[in-house]
């Protein structure tokens, strides 16, 4: 029925009412224009022209408001297009800014235990990725969405993963490369390859590794002898090193549930990053299977591979230690850059969750979230062409 | 449950505004407009010219292709002309009109009174052919092909499809809840010509009366009634087929190749009135509602009644309708003028203000996935739009089976960009098929 139906898929005038009362009920209301697709002479163009949308239609609109009387009389136009004609109360904004919102309780948690300094990277990092989101957009020629708060996020993520006291420059620079080169030089917002916050992260831990693994003191916990983050001890000092920085095991469980501990800003409080990633989970916008997977592979793997053979690992440190909680609450559920399907999101999390394991057992960083999620967003293309969903009547 | 379990979207059904209203059959049009194109298949050709005097129930134009169906003169009057004519679904279409005579009166030997259970199985197959008789959720595929399947193709199941899916939609459910004795009767009519043991009426479990009042109609007669979930398209041939029989279509096949043949609960009544009154199909019911429009009802129309008519006797519009639309806002055409007549696949007239439509300007994609979950076929929406709006129809349509798309809408519903994905398919769709075909 198709190519029928769209033998006029385009808009028409009313034709002049056949009684006068019509005529009259017409004159009275208010004049109301609307066009949603370009017009076609016929159906050869037709074809190619419905490819190129809304720019295009939302001119024809613009210049139709701008000088509507022109035809004789008022006659009231009706837009005529495909269907469905109804849709739901959702949208790119909505979706952005309730992860925002969601990751707030980290970041105001990051504030109160990093103090000032921590504030100010967080907002250079979200502001410059909005300035530079605008800029670029506003130098492409393209309409400025900045509003859709992907940049924000984008930005805020970002800074969440810096250490705490770095120099402003840094969360900007992050965000320049995250927002410009990461997103907008491959086509923008649902386009690029790479999570852009963990580009811009990986571009600042080439370009200054010093400064990028500075952690500075903690405000809260004044008598911290050390400066370094729980995955560094392991890696420099090893396992009972760590243990004897944090009194006990269940001292240092603690510290990493519930954020006291030195590590990048927005990571170190499991429990404020879960609570986000669970409303999330709620509001349907991120699949469980994504942080579940990818966490209990880190568990398993690290549990399998401890230091004194099979099974001695200390998997619950694992798990809660470095940015694996915000990574996979918050990066390998990011929609563009990760698989479409159920089955290849939990592909891309288990190859996630080893390749972090990987380094940071075996590779020379202490953390390896960022670069196991960069590496899994190479693969996404090739997991989305192999898993398709399952077909109704292909049994 | 086999296959995909998760699938179909929950929109609001907007039902309230008309489910507890009384079908109302108003005055008679002044004018029908009859197009000979109601259906699938070859047109019908017109028997009558300008100036004939015609009466209702009539025969005005003839299904002669082994596809195609009947038309008859939905008031008594004369023909004014044999033109074309706006149509809600082809553009411009010949079609016959006719002026009433004000006095309405049946052609020779209508209503006649018949035994339909001493009628045989080829007799009643004609008695639904000559009453021009197709599927009135819609689809209006011609009801008599429909119920002569191949001798090779074995049929155990029929499944009556009262779901009523669509959103707004309210006249299939005040059909069931008024007239159920004559819908039960078509069913067991329908029954009797399939030769079949296996029945059952689907109605989605938001009308719980109309549950309750066909179980009433039917009680012992075997044809099971079965409230299912209520979740669009649940109404789909194929997803009604998979949640009652759980089975499914193969793709690219009809019902039939897994024994199954669908009707809808209004064509059952029109059956009825063809079989056991001798009707042929002049009316049907019509909800006319939207926010534009000022008193929504549910109409008992006769076909070829303007939109604008309908209308006025639902109260006019309450403010200028964004759309104006033929069918449910998942699948329905949208129209651009009032003065379309209603076909008999016109199961809704909905005029939409731009808060029932809640569209926006498009983005790209971001691969939320939201349109997988949604997709009761288990197709990749998100791939199918963007292959579409870069015009890859070969991959569209070799690697992510662009024609098993039923248009249903749920992805384009569930898109926070605001996709037009169906709008891409349908045009991905186009551009594959040959040349000059359809």
């Amino acid at each position: 029925m198709s190519p029928e139906r769209e033998n006029h898929d385009q808009e028409q005038e009313i034709k002049p009412a056949k009684s006068e009362k019509e005529i009259q009920a017409k004159a009275e209301k208010p004049i109301k224009e609307k066009a949603e697709k370009p017009e076609k002479p016929d159906k050869e163009i037709e074809v190619k022209e419905k490819t190129e949308k809304p720019e295009k239609a939302e001119k024809q609109v613009k210049e139709k408001r701008e000088k509507p009387e022109q035809e004789a009389k008022p006659v009231h136009k009706m837009v005529v297009s495909s269907s469905p004609h109804m849709f739901a109360d959702t949208s790119i904004p909505k979706i952005m800014w309730t992860v925002n919102l969601t990751l707030l309780p980290a970041v105001l948690f990051a504030v109160y235990h990093f103090g000032l300094p921590a504030f100010k990277t967080l907002l250079a990092g979200a502001l410059s990725a909005v300035i530079f989101e605008a800029a670029t957009q506003k130098f492409m020629k393209k309409p400025i969405t900045v509003k859709d708060g992907s940049a924000f996020l984008c930005g805020l993520l970002l800074a969440m993963c810096l250490p705490p006291a770095v120099p402003l420059f840094i969360p900007i620079v992050g965000s320049f490369i995250a927002i410009v080169v990461a997103k907008h030089a491959f086509g923008g917002l649902g386009y690029n390859i790479f999570n852009p916050a963990h580009i811009g992260r990986a571009a600042l831990m080439v370009s200054w590794p010093v400064l990028m693994t500075t952690w500075t003191t903690m405000q809260t916990v004044v008598d911290t002898t050390t400066s370094a983050t729980p995955l560094n001890i392991l890696k420099m000092q090893g396992y009972e090193a760590l243990i004897q920085t944090f009194g006990s095991n269940s001292e240092l469980y603690k510290a990493l549930f519930v954020g006291f501990r030195n590590g990048s800003i927005g990571e170190t409080s499991v429990i404020l990053l879960a609570l986000g990633g669970l409303f999330l989970i709620y509001k349907r916008y991120i699949d469980w299977v994504v942080p579940v997977t990818m966490i209990a592979t880190v568990g398993i793997l690290t549990w399998l591979f401890g230091p004194q053979g099979w099974g001695s690992g200390d998997p619950l440190f694992h798990m809660m230690a470095g940015g694996l909680i915000i990574g996979a609450f918050f990066m390998a559920t990011d929609m563009v850059t990760t698989p479409i399907t159920r089955k290849g999101k939990l592909i891309f999390a288990a190859g996630a969750g080893a390749l972090t394991v990987l380094i940071r057992l075996v590779g020379g960083y202490p953390e390896g979230v960022c670069y196991s999620i960069l590496l899994m967003n190479c693969v996404t293309p090739l997991i989305d062409r192999y898993i398709q969903p399952a077909l109704y009547g292909r049994k | 449950m086999l296959g995909k379990n998760k699938w179909g979207i929950h929109p609001d059904t907007h039902k309230t505004s008309t489910e507890g209203k009384p079908i109302e059959s108003n005055a008679l049009p002044g004018r029908v407009i009859l197009p000979v194109s109601q259906h699938i298949g070859a047109p019908a050709v017109p028997l009558v010219k300008k100036g004939d005097l015609v009466k209702k129930g009539q025969l005005i134009a003839e299904g002669q292709a082994p596809v195609s169906s009947h038309l008859h003169a939905t008031i008594s009057g004369k023909v004014l002309e044999v033109a074309d004519h706006p149509h809600p679904t082809l553009g411009k279409n010949p079609a016959i009109v006719i002026e009433s005579d004000g006095l309405d009166e049946w052609a020779e030997g209508l209503p006649t009174e018949r035994d339909w259970k001493s009628l045989d199985k080829a007799e009643i197959l004609a008695i639904i052919k000559n009453a021009g008789i197709v599927g009135l959720g819609g689809a209006t595929f011609p009801t008599y092909v429909k119920l002569s399947p191949p001798a090779d193709n074995p049929i155990d199941t029929l499944i009556i499809n009262g779901a009523e899916c669509e959103p707004f939609l309210t006249s299939d459910h005040r059909m069931m809840l008024e007239y159920s004795e004559r819908v039960a009767t078509g069913i067991l009519i329908l029954k009797k010509v399939l030769g079949v043991e296996n029945v059952a009426l689907g109605i989605e479990d938001n009308k719980m009366n109309a549950v309750k009042a066909m179980g009433e109609a039917l009680a012992g007669t075997g044809v099971k009634v079965m409230a299912v979930p209520t979740r669009y398209p649940q109404g789909a041939e194929k997803t009604l087929i998979r949640t009652l029989t759980n089975r499914e279509v193969p793709s690219g096949k009809l019902p039939l190749s897994v024994g199954v043949v669908v009707q809808n609960v209004g064509t059952a009544m029109a059956v009825c009135d063809a079989v056991r009154n001798g009707l042929p199909l002049i009316e049907r019911i019509v909800t006319v509602s939207g926010s534009a429009i000022a008193e929504p009802k549910n109409l008992k129309l006769r076909i070829g009644t303007s939109f604008a008519e309908a209308i006025a006797q639902s109260g006019g519009f309450k403010t200028p309708p964004e759309k104006l639309i033929m069918g449910g806002p998942f699948m329905g055409v949208t129209q651009y003028t009032p003065e379309v007549p209603i076909i008999k696949g016109a199961n809704g007239i909905l005029a939409f203000t731009h808060e029932d439509i809640n569209d926006g300007p498009e983005a790209p994609c971001i691969r939320c996935g939201q349109c997988l979950d949604a997709c009761p076929m288990g197709l990749n929406p998100s791939m199918l739009s963007i292959l579409g709006e870069r015009s890859f129809v070969e991959e569209a349509l070799n690697e992510y089976h662009l024609l098993d798309c039923m248009e249903c809408g749920c992805c384009a519903f569930v898109c926070p960009a605001k996709r037009r994905i169906v709008h891409y398919i349908r045009y991905s769709k186009k551009m594959a098929a040959p040349k000059g075909g359809k």
